[in-house]
């Protein structure tokens, strides 16, 4: 696990993935910060974060749409499936590599918590409470794209694919007015990614959320080893 | 070291492999032979455990690879049919990383120095493996498959695409590994499997069609024993001609000699062609040395590699098995093919060879 992480650590660097992911990152965080945090007059981040799920639902894809799908087409995956490691040290190993960027990049919040200092005073509950979803929004997010990046042997498929169903998780909470089936609006409802990060931003720590987004990063999770061992026996 | 027993791969209704058993013993250098789509790699992928059998059992080293793969893993190194490199790293970052994703655990540094130099990589450690050229990457990819000297080394197709000093270079290496290590290398080059290994095993349609080394493969198939002389008689005239021919003919087990054309100025060339019970080389040898002949060249013309690799492959149809080998009793099977290729297949099969030939 640690070899196959710090490969993709290496990778994400060697490739240019990280800069442009980080460099996207700040853009827009900085962004934000200026017109939804300074402007307003408050040291309350929050507008930074409710904002900045939009962008991490395009950002991710990018970090996750090579991890699998890469191996695959080049066949390095042939070294990796019969080296003797087990099937979820090397999904692991790579997932935690894409958190460790993300982990970087969200990281940036702690510059502007110093900034805000300047101006006033921080209210660090709010701000780490924030902190705290977005790492889970994350952590969840990185599974779903690496799940799949493994179902794929193109980069660009893999990307617009998780795109796709990352805009749909975020969708989904603005049309569950118009579904009229009871279950399925509450189904939608408790599954809405979206729904559950606002209420962070909001300053409610919700203890089943903290579980929602931990069990889809490690059902995802879960899924990429079974593809990857389902492939060996078709 | 290695035992497949009824090994089957099925892709739906297709079988990839089907019933394949073998053994392997511990330092022996094993070629599979098989035209293209024979099922060599599907073979060795369930070797190393990248694809699952549909049924069957593999034993390396007595570990079954289903069971406990990471043990049974951990025995293998494995050189694909496409190196598993990572081009946008340096040879020694990715030696490295294959270090580390190995477990292994000898001295580092001494032991990346040991593998770089045995593959002659030591040169190119510094550079990125995308700036390599085809040579170096297979060397690479070897270098990565004796990462943790594991005992049994699995090479698909080492040598393709390389260049025939490169070609030459990759054998002498395989050649020197199997002193250490059991290794099976799959081609469809013929002269390279006659170079390198000490056994064969022909698979053609997923199934063992021959297994034994290259002798006694041909000797199962063929009942005919040839040779050509080439001998300098006494006078260096055309009388020499039928002197030799009669001393030869008398020797016990010749069935049948003919004096062949002058090749040289006043030598001649025989043809002999003996019961194929009788070894009559030594009888040949001690009848020109009494007569004080020169012996100037001996070749057995019997099947060659390739003939045996077409009479195979070809659905040429054959039957006959011998007890060739004594550790491993009835090695040699040759199996019946079901002559179900059509002669378009055979076409193929021989200007691929052509092919072959020809980057030699």
């Amino acid at each position: 696990m640690g070899a196959i992480y710090r490969r993709e650590m290496g990778a994400f660097f060697t490739s240019g993935v990280a800069y442009v992911f980080l460099a996207v990152f700040y853009v827009f965080s900085g962004y934000y910060f200026y017109n939804d945090v300074i402007q307003s007059g408050f040291t309350d981040a929050s507008p930074l974060f409710k904002n900045m799920f939009r962008i991490v639902l395009f950002l991710i894809p990018i970090l996750t749409m090579r991890l699998l799908s890469e191996e695959k087409k080049n066949r390095t995956d042939q070294g990796l499936l019969t080296a003797p490691i087990g099937l979820s040290e090397i999904v692991v190993g790579k997932y935690l590599a894409a958190l460790t960027i993300y982990i970087i990049a969200e990281s940036i919040i702690f510059v502007y918590a110093i900034i805000l200092g300047y101006l006033g005073d921080v209210v660090w509950a709010t701000l780490l409470g924030n902190y705290f979803a977005m790492l889970l929004l994350g952590a969840a997010f990185i599974a779903v794209g690496l799940f799949i990046s493994s179902l794929t042997e193109n980069q660009m498929t893999a990307a617009v694919f998780s795109m796709a169903v990352l805009f749909v998780c975020y969708l989904s909470s603005s049309f569950t007015d118009k579904i009229e089936t009871k279950w399925l609006n509450d189904l939608v409802k408790e599954l809405s990614f979206y729904d559950r990060y606002i209420e962070f931003t909001q300053g409610i720590f919700n203890l089943t959320s903290v579980l929602f987004y931990i069990s889809a990063a490690f059902l995802f999770n879960f899924f990429t080893v079974r593809v990857l061992e389902k492939r060996r026996w078709s | 070291m290695i035992e497949v027993k009824n090994l089957v791969k099925r892709y739906g209704d297709k079988k990839a492999v089907n019933n394949i058993s073998f053994k392997v013993e511990k330092g022996e250098i094993l070629g599979f032979l098989g035209p293209n789509g024979a099922g060599k790699s599907t073979t060795m992928n369930m070797l190393t455990g990248y694809i699952s059998s549909t049924s069957g059992q593999i034993l390396i080293n007595g570990t079954d690879i289903l069971e406990d793969p990471k043990k049974a893993k951990s025995n293998i190194g494995y050189l694909p049919e496409i190196p598993p490199l990572y081009v946008d790293m340096t040879v020694d970052g990715y030696l490295n990383f294959v270090y580390d994703l190995k477990k292994c655990k000898l001295p580092r540094k001494a032991h990346l120095k040991d593998v770089c130099d045995l593959c002659k990589i030591s040169d190119v450690r510094n550079r990125l493996i995308k700036n390599l050229s085809k040579g170096y990457k297979q060397r690479v990819g070897l270098a990565q498959a004796l990462v943790n000297n594991p005992p049994v080394l699995i090479l698909d197709e080492p040598t393709v695409g390389l260049d025939p000093k490169q070609i030459i270079e990759i054998r002498t290496l395989i050649k020197k590994l199997g002193k250490r290590h059991t290794v099976i290398l799959s081609s469809h080059i013929l002269p390279e499997i006659q170079a390198v290994c000490d056994r064969i095993i022909i698979i053609n349609k997923g199934v063992v069609a021959a297994d034994g080394t290259a002798d006694e493969i041909a000797n199962s198939l063929t009942n005919e024993h040839k040779m050509t002389l080439r001998i300098e008689g006494p006078t260096h005239t055309i009388s020499d001609k039928a002197l030799i021919t009669d001393a030869i003919r008398a020797i016990n087990g010749v069935k049948y000699v003919r004096a062949d054309m002058e090749r040289e100025k006043g030598i001649y060339d025989f043809d002999v062609e003996t019961d194929g019970k009788t070894d009559v080389r030594r009888a040949i040898n001690a009848l020109c040395s009494e007569k004080g002949w020169n012996i100037l060249m001996l070749q057995l013309s019997d099947l060659t590699l390739e003939d045996i690799f077409m009479k195979i492959t070809t659905g040429e149809q054959y039957e006959g098995a011998i007890n060739a080998s004594s550790e491993m009793k009835p090695r040699i099977n040759i199996v019946l093919d079901s002559g179900e290729t059509t002669n378009s297949d055979n076409d193929n099969a021989g200007s691929e060879l052509d092919d072959n030939g020809g980057v030699q």
